[in-house]
């Protein structure tokens, strides 16, 4: 690290301080959990033969057609309250999470993830 | 006020979650309203109806001795206890219990791959293990072992294997229960019990031989209620060096009964992994008119006009896809000899190549497998079943499952068609049964599957439901197809199909029930075992 760019992250760290920190740390922590619990529907990739898109995320393809994007990761509309309504409550065959699989501290993460590019900061 | 168990009083209640979180911790006892609906069956044909099966509490063991605790306190308390993997057997009941009141004992805590042994090809994992994170643990360690997944890779192998589930690779390794191999369970009274080899201290073959000596009891503990299982071994298969598939074409509708034979000898002789049969005359169902005309038709069409329909349009009447895992060059030369078999035997018989691979796949080739079950990748692509799609813009809220045993042969196929084509016709269940193919997870037999819708807003159309399901089950046991496996609302209606001698299966059940677990603690109702507190009483 060249000694401009460390007095550059030091700058950033001070200003930002701890709280930045501990919210990357909850976005990489949400970030993996989503890949646990979520991705496997609602990620990348293709499903079964002759399916171009894994369920959850064709099941948002057909809903909003290209009005908002089909994979959860790429939107910036969600509230938090409503990342958690869908885990708790479910949708269509998607059923709820208990709290022994999604904690409310992890659901916290989740959700601070799935909002982390909202325009405006999330409630 | 949550619903408690029949006789149970509030005191009574009250005073065993305190001993539950006594034992366990207070945060290991679940009792929120809102965290304890958590534990509905997500997927219930009687969702928010009156009778609607629901927990009145749960508690989160992370260890044995705990679970051992969780029992010894419940039959103080005559508490009734149902266990839960990963609690996602959906479709046969969820995180739900089968009595109302239960205290549903959740063990996705538990949650350690405790032994993966690649050179002897065996697991041993805790409940609360999913086939993702089994799958994950091997994959982390390059070991070249596979895993024989179900369709939802979030189903944990126990829980799988004790609802008698099935996957998709090699005959030897898809039915779950077949191909485990000795169990750890805290029984009734809270004593621990270990099956097979387990049961001699000092025995390093626990995940080799399964049955030890003396009486072989596993089976006690598949859709039984005679404990808990906490530990439980698996058998895996060696990663191969290669797999392909290729389709088989026939063109007549008569030409199943040889197909059948033919793919059965294959099957057998451990030549191929798991068969699938299809029939390509549905993806035209949609567009002709012709073709649904002859299969709304009083008894179906004719051999004949199914034949000339598929002829005139170039089209096989069946296919079945083979699939080979092994060496490439004995793989190469196994597909072959399914050529000549089934070209001798069936007279215009096409073949096609389908995929082909070789091991290990690297992260971005599996991404690419359109089937990845028959690799034993898990994944959650079902799912695509039932969710919002552009064949199914109305998703539905669940479903269930109703999955008749039928005999591995061609005719009982045809049977079976001609018979669910009559009782979709007089339930007005809409359908092509005429065309419809078995499920073939299981090594020695057909599944010819069936799909019932749940609504979470509307009773009506899950009243409906359950009593066509009824009357699906009635015809089918008047021909000797019997369930594989039940949502818990209908265990009582098919155990009661299983009725040889009086019930004699039901009543010996019973009777080991009532000595094993006099106070009826664990998991009453299922596999329709209800403990004798419960039994021919309202419940």
């Amino acid at each position: 690290m060249k000694l401009r760019d460390a007095a550059v992250f030091i700058a950033v760290v001070w200003v930002a301080g701890p709280a930045a920190a501990q919210d990357a740390g909850q976005l990489e922590r949400g970030r993996t959990l989503y890949e646990y619990w979520c991705a496997p529907c609602h990620g990348p990739g293709i499903g079964n033969n002759g399916v171009q898109h894994l369920p959850g995320t064709d099941a948002l393809r057909v809903k909003y057609r290209g009005a908002l994007p089909a994979l959860l990761t790429e939107r910036t509309d969600m509230s938090i309250d409503l990342v958690k309504t869908y885990v708790r409550q479910g949708l269509t065959v998607m059923p709820f999470f208990r709290k022994t699989e999604i904690d409310d501290g992890e659901l916290d993460a989740i959700a601070a993830y799935l909002t982390r590019n909202n325009p405006r900061p999330a409630r | 006020m949550p619903t408690l168990p029949r006789g149970l009083s509030s005191a009574d209640f009250s005073a065993a979650l305190g001993k539950f979180a006594a034992a366990l911790g207070a945060d290991q006892v679940v009792t929120a309203d809102e965290d304890v609906a958590l534990y509905r069956d997500a997927y219930s044909p009687l969702w928010n109806e009156p009778d609607e099966i629901v927990a009145s509490a749960a508690v989160v063991p992370t260890t044995v001795e705990q679970v051992q605790a969780v029992v010894r306190i419940a039959n103080e308390h005559r508490i009734p206890l149902y266990p839960i993997a990963t609690g996602k057997n959906l479709g046969y009941g969820g995180s739900a219990p089968n009595l109302s009141g239960s205290v549903v004992v959740d063990l996705r805590r538990m949650n350690r791959v405790l032994e993966v042994d690649e050179r002897r090809g065996f697991a041993l994992v805790e409940p609360g293990v999913s086939y993702f994170d089994l799958y994950r643990h091997i994959e982390e360690r390059g070991l070249k072992v596979w895993i024989d997944c179900p369709d939802p890779g979030w189903g944990s192998p126990v829980g799988n294997a004790l609802d008698h589930g099935v996957g998709y690779t090699f005959g030897a390794f898809r039915d779950h229960f077949g191909s485990h191999c000795g169990m750890e369970v805290v029984l009734p009274n809270g004593e621990l019990l270990r099956t097979g080899m387990g049961a001699l201290p000092g025995a390093t073959t626990w995940q080799e031989y399964r049955y030890g000596f003396g009486p072989y009891v596993d089976g006690l503990f598949g859709q039984g209620n005679f404990g808990i299982v906490t530990k439980m071994g698996f058998w895996l298969m060696p990663q191969p060096e290669a797999y392909r598939a290729g389709l088989v074409l026939v063109p007549r509708r008569r030409d199943l009964i040889a197909l059948v034979d033919q793919v059965n000898y294959l099957e057998h002789a451990s030549l191929i992994g798991q068969p699938n049969y299809g029939c390509p005359l549905q993806r035209l169902v949609a567009t002709e008119p012709e073709l649904r005309a002859l299969l709304e038709k009083p008894g179906g069409p004719t051999d004949n006009e199914l034949d000339r329909f598929a002829a005139a349009r170039s089209s096989a009447v069946w296919q079945c896809e083979l699939q080979f895992y092994g060496p490439q060059r004995t793989i190469d030369a196994n597909w072959e000899h399914a050529r000549e078999r089934i070209a001798a035997a069936i007279s215009g018989a096409r073949f096609e190549e389908r995929e082909s691979y070789r091991f290990p796949l690297s992260a971005e080739d599996k991404e690419g497998v359109p089937h990845k079950v028959a690799l034993g990748i898990p994944n959650m692509a079902i799912f695509s079943i039932g969710a919002r799609s552009e064949l199914n813009p109305n998703p539905r809220d669940g479903h269930l499952w109703f999955a008749p045993v039928i005999p591995k042969s061609g005719e009982a196929i045809l049977e079976c068609q001609r018979v669910l084509g009559e009782v979709y016709r007089e339930l007005g269940m809409g359908g092509t049964a005429f065309l419809q193919m078995p499920a073939t997870w299981h090594f020695r037999t057909f599944i010819m599957l069936v799909g019932f819708s749940i609504n979470r807003t509307d009773p009506a159309v899950n009243r409906r439901t359950l009593a066509n399901f009824r009357r699906v089950v009635e015809v089918a046991a008047e021909h000797g197809w019997g369930e594989y496996r039940s949502p818990p609302v209908m265990a009582d209606k098919i155990m009661s199909t299983y009725s040889f001698n009086d019930h004699a299966l039901r009543r010996f059940c019973e009777t080991l029930k009532d000595a094993a677990d006099p106070n009826g603690i664990i998991a009453a109702g299922r596999g329709g075992i209800w403990p004798r507190y419960l039994r021919d009483t309202p419940r």
